[in-house]
């Protein structure tokens, strides 16, 4: 590992105290204080608006609290380059002319030298990251020929390639069928050998439940962060998701459904 | 016959003009297709079209200062440009009404002040036409030259940093998380593309500059799907559009720089109905 800034290994992975954001008058995230461990997997839940990609992003340090404290490793969350964020897939320009290779060796851009190709050893980790999401085959295929699940896999192998510890996953489940949902799930959870540590934005409360360590359920402050069944009582829901609350039960899934749940866009 | 081709192909190069006109055209077509990548990728053609167009005050005041000496006006132009392509993307963020808005407000604005300020001189009607459209054949070798080395900064700035630029094209927020100089390098492509312009400014003109900056690299982006080949056919497609271009010039006599940009949107028509035909016959 070559991360620029060093990890003191017995501080929590991540460690939010107080942090608060406003865009303008609007308060996004509202006194959030938590902290994870290594491996574990977090669903964060909550519905549209509810603050869940603010939170990444400022976890990810790519915006700023207004106060409060994001720390990595023990060190301010802005300076590590250990944190990946994977967007939702709706804001990729997935037209733009690069293929698999090279998105997964853009994860390496912060440990290449000017000028010069990415050398044996960056080319490397570059499969090495594609064959452990199961993508060896499909480095020369342009991104926009891929199924959603690939899409998503290629960006946890970006992350791979980035060396992070933590990934930050901004609906990775939404618009997949179901096959490519359970891959996708088991994919996380193989991480968790590489002490790869995941929050994961749903909005599938039943997949939550069964698939991750903890559920996060957020609606601009943190309501509960616990093990399923402390979290997703009735009432925590409801203080959540308030009156817009539909508990869909199809025989399989529980899914929280506000009106614009499906538009794919939050902020 | 084939001796018959051979002047026809020949008999332009026996001028001196033509031969400078030629190199210039094929330098600065090669600059703004590599970088003209970058643009239509980003979307930013209309930041194209806006930037050439604010610089033509400064080039007025150049050509009031200097008398029009050719050497002076690119320094004009390129102090313009660059000044203008930091302005430009400062108020794009900080004003509240949309970007495009904001844009097209300066960019006529200051486009007129150009004209108003080139008017006052009495011939101005030729000068006029020769910054809004180009003069390249009246290309001295010292402004050749610095083409050449402008050209160079332009394409080895790329080379050095287009790694980095290519992850905050594609992704911005990758960019940020893997602490690239995000800002840095937005700034550094803004500042690559005023060069560009000022490099460009005496062979295609303020008016025209847009198209060799899109669509060669438009033409381009249809043909394949990795970037560098997608500079590397822009490239092909713009040094082509500059010589079949002149020569069409020479022959028809109709003015250079419109005879250059009619030969690139031409290719970029012939691609288009191509492969949108062959999408038709593949998707059947």
């Amino acid at each position: 590992m070559t991360h620029p800034l060093k990890h003191d290994l017995n501080q929590p992975i991540l460690d939010v105290a107080h942090v608060n954001f406003k865009f303008g008058e609007h308060v996004a995230l509202d006194d959030i204080t938590f902290h994870l461990h290594t491996g574990e997997r977090v669903a964060v839940v909550g519905p549209n608006g509810a603050g869940k990609s603010t939170l990444f992003k400022v976890i990810a340090g790519i915006l700023h609290a207004d106060s409060g404290d994001v720390n990595v490793f023990g060190f301010e969350s802005g300076k590590h380059d250990c944190i990946a964020y994977i967007p939702q897939r709706s804001v990729v320009d997935w037209h733009f002319p690069v293929n698999v290779f090279d998105v997964v060796m853009m994860g390496r851009t912060a440990m290449l030298k000017p000028f010069v190709i990415p050398g044996k050893q960056h080319q490397a980790a570059v499969r090495q990251a594609l064959e452990k999401v199961g993508m060896q085959d499909l480095a020369a295929r342009q991104i926009s020929q891929l199924s959603g699940g690939q899409q998503q896999r290629m960006f946890i192998a970006r992350a791979l390639a980035q060396e992070a510890n933590l990934m930050l996953m901004d609906e990775p489940l939404t618009g997949l069928d179901d096959p490519a949902q359970e891959d996708l799930l088991k994919l996380m959870e193989k991480l968790e050998q590489d002490k790869v540590t995941i929050m994961a934005a749903t909005h599938d409360l039943d997949q939550a439940a069964q698939h991750f360590n903890r559920i996060f359920l957020l609606n601009r402050h943190l309501i509960r962060f616990g093990k399923a069944k402390d979290v997703l009582t009735a009432e925590n829901l409801k203080i959540a998701y308030g009156g817009r609350l539909r508990l869909m039960e199809d025989g399989k899934s529980v899914m929280a459904l506000d009106h614009s749940c499906c538009e794919g866009g939050e902020e | 016959m084939i001796e018959s081709i051979w002047s026809w192909i020949v008999q332009p190069l026996t001028y001196g003009f033509m031969q400078r006109g030629l190199v210039a055209s094929i330098l600065v077509g090669t600059v703004c297709a590599v970088i003209g990548a970058f643009i239509v990728l980003r979307g930013m053609a209309f930041f194209g079209d806006a930037l050439s167009h604010t610089i033509l005050p400064g080039v007025a005041v150049g050509y009031l200062v200097s008398g029009g000496a050719q050497g002076s006006l690119f320094w004009w132009a390129l102090g313009t440009a660059i000044v203008s392509a930091l302005g430009i993307g400062m108020i794009s963020k900080k004003s509240q009404l949309r970007e495009d808005t904001s844009i097209g407000i300066v960019f006529a604005g200051m486009f007129a002040l150009g004209i108003a300020l080139i008017s006052t001189v009495r011939s101005y009607a030729v000068d006029l036409s020769h910054f809004l459209f180009g003069d390249v054949l009246g290309v001295s070798v010292q402004s050749l030259i610095t083409i050449l080395i402008f050209g160079a900064v332009v394409l080895v700035a790329i080379w050095a940093f287009y790694k980095q630029l290519v992850v905050v094209s594609f992704d911005p927020l990758l960019a940020a998380t893997l602490r690239l100089p995000v800002k840095f390098l937005n700034n550094l492509l803004l500042i690559l593309i005023a060069i560009t312009v000022a490099v460009s400014l005496q062979i295609v003109g303020v008016a025209l500059m847009v198209a060799m900056l899109v669509t060669p690299a438009a033409t381009a982006f249809l043909l394949t799907k990795r970037l560098p080949r997608m500079m590397l056919l822009a490239a092909i497609s713009a040094v082509l559009s500059s010589i079949i271009g002149l020569y069409v010039s020479f022959y028809l006599s109709i003015s250079s720089g419109s005879a250059v940009v009619l030969i690139c949107t031409l290719f970029f028509v012939v691609t288009w109905v191509v492969q949108s035909l062959r999408g038709k016959r593949s998707s059947r």
